[in-house]
């Protein structure tokens, strides 16, 4: 219970930051449109759906990436990871607090670009929007652990991507090809992985 | 490993790789439909195999620096995947020259094997991006060791997501039947995976050698000035 709570105050914090400094949300919401926007006229006329749902899948990873290269760029430019690691909770409810606040971003982002992409192209199946959600859990757990890591590095913002994006193949393949149990199961895998993990990536010795 | 070992075990797989590139060129039976090409896989399929070991030896290290806290791991870790990196980029090589020969193609998205080294050749190229962005010390080992274990769990998760995806033609050769091969192919098989796993192990000792004395050659110099 003690943790569930840290996990709570700790995603309400990251929440409330964006609710009043609004720089993470606002700047996903316009790349994901203006992403959409491209890949229209990056599409041959008359393509399929086919091929319209896998730019779908492009840019909500990108989107995504955007996102999680933001997640700690204020803990370290404030110094605040320090007195994180040293409050008296446990370290893995830092990357569930955190994997939840961007989760929420990411959703939100997507409430957006899906009916768009709805618009511009064609429209979504429940299928794909669980595909979706399902994508986004194992994204976001993966991504805040990685983001963890890339931010402790002099290359930041170069880091993020490199690191991520062979682990979001995976991911594309379920997602394209709607394989619910596919991407359940990599959730379940990397999120069990990354929870044990993450003690050991913010830990100083 | 202590180094007079070193000569030893590079001895070794010379002459294990002298009597594998014998025995594929010479000793082995020249496939009927494909010819000479087939010879490659003498070489190919021990070099993904042993990039899987090193990958696998590199992941067991990190696990051994995060559980145990060995002071060594982190390096062994290190020259391992650096190890799988190069075996791996060779898997590429031989994988896509055959590919040019029996398909027709220097790349086949349809080959899951290929598009599978493709992934772990991306993902283990960050490694090193990784490690020589952070600053080295203990957050850095740590660091490293956790995505090296991202790693081995990636390979079966990306075979399962590249099967998914597409049709399957890369030839199979160890079914649920046994390997599909006769006993000169299968004896040449064997000497060619020991040849490169003994490659591998002398790369690896030869490497953590040079490593080790550049690290206790650094610290001298700091203790002198």
């Amino acid at each position: 219970m003690r943790y569930l709570a840290d996990v709570a105050a700790l995603a309400r914090k990251d929440l409330l930051l964006e609710l009043r400094a609004k720089e993470t949300l606002p700047s996903m919401l316009l790349f994901v449109i203006a992403a959409l926007a491209i890949f229209h006229f990056a599409l041959p006329r008359g393509a399929g759906h086919d091929a319209a749902i896998g730019l779908l899948w492009v840019s909500l990873v990108f989107t995504a990436l955007l996102g999680l290269t933001r997640a700690f760029v204020a803990e370290r430019e404030q110094g605040m990871f320090d007195a994180l690691v040293l409050a008296p909770c446990d370290r893995s409810a830092i990357w569930l607090g955190k994997s939840i606040a961007v989760f929420v971003f990411l959703v939100c982002a997507e409430v957006v670009a899906l009916p768009a992409f709805g618009a511009f192209f064609s429209a979504v199946d429940g299928r794909t929007v669980a595909a979706v959600v399902l994508a986004d859990v194992g994204i976001c757990t993966v991504g805040t652990l990685f983001g963890a890591m890339a931010v402790a590095g002099r290359a930041r913002e170069l880091l993020l991507p490199l690191l991520f994006l062979p682990m979001a193949i995976p991911i594309v393949v379920g997602g394209v090809g709607g394989y619910l149990w596919f991407l359940a199961l990599y959730d379940a895998l990397f999120a069990l992985l990354a929870w044990a993990a993450f003690e050991y990536v913010v830990a100083e010795a | 490993m202590p180094p007079v070992k070193l000569p030893v075990l590079a001895a070794v797989s010379t002459a294990l790789f002298g009597l594998a590139i014998a025995l594929a060129f010479f000793y082995a039976p020249t496939d009927v439909d494909q010819g000479l090409s087939q010879r490659i896989f003498y070489f190919h399929v021990p070099l993904a195999l042993t990039a899987y070991a090193c990958f696998g030896w590199g992941a067991w290290k990190a696990l051994r620096h995060l559980w145990k806290g060995d002071p060594g791991a982190d390096l062994e870790s290190y020259v391992a995947i650096h190890q799988g990196v190069i075996f791996g980029s060779l898997t590429l090589l031989t994988g896509s020259i055959w590919a040019r020969i029996s398909w027709g193609v220097w790349w086949s998205w349809s080959e899951d094997q290929l598009v599978l080294f493709l992934v772990l050749f991306l993902f283990y190229c960050a490694y090193f991006m990784l490690r020589y962005s952070v600053d080295p010390g203990p957050a850095r080992a740590n660091m490293c060791a956790v995505y090296a274990l991202f790693g081995v769990v990636l390979i079966p998760v990306s075979f399962l997501a590249i099967r998914l995806s597409k049709k399957f033609i890369h030839p199979v050769v160890f079914t649920s039947h046994g390997p599909q091969m006769s006993g000169a192919q299968f004896l040449t098989f064997g000497v060619c995976l020991a040849a490169m796993l003994g490659l591998f192990a002398t790369l690896y000792a030869l490497e953590l050698a040079g490593k080790r004395l550049d690290s206790s050659l650094r610290e001298l110099r700091e203790l002198l000035t």
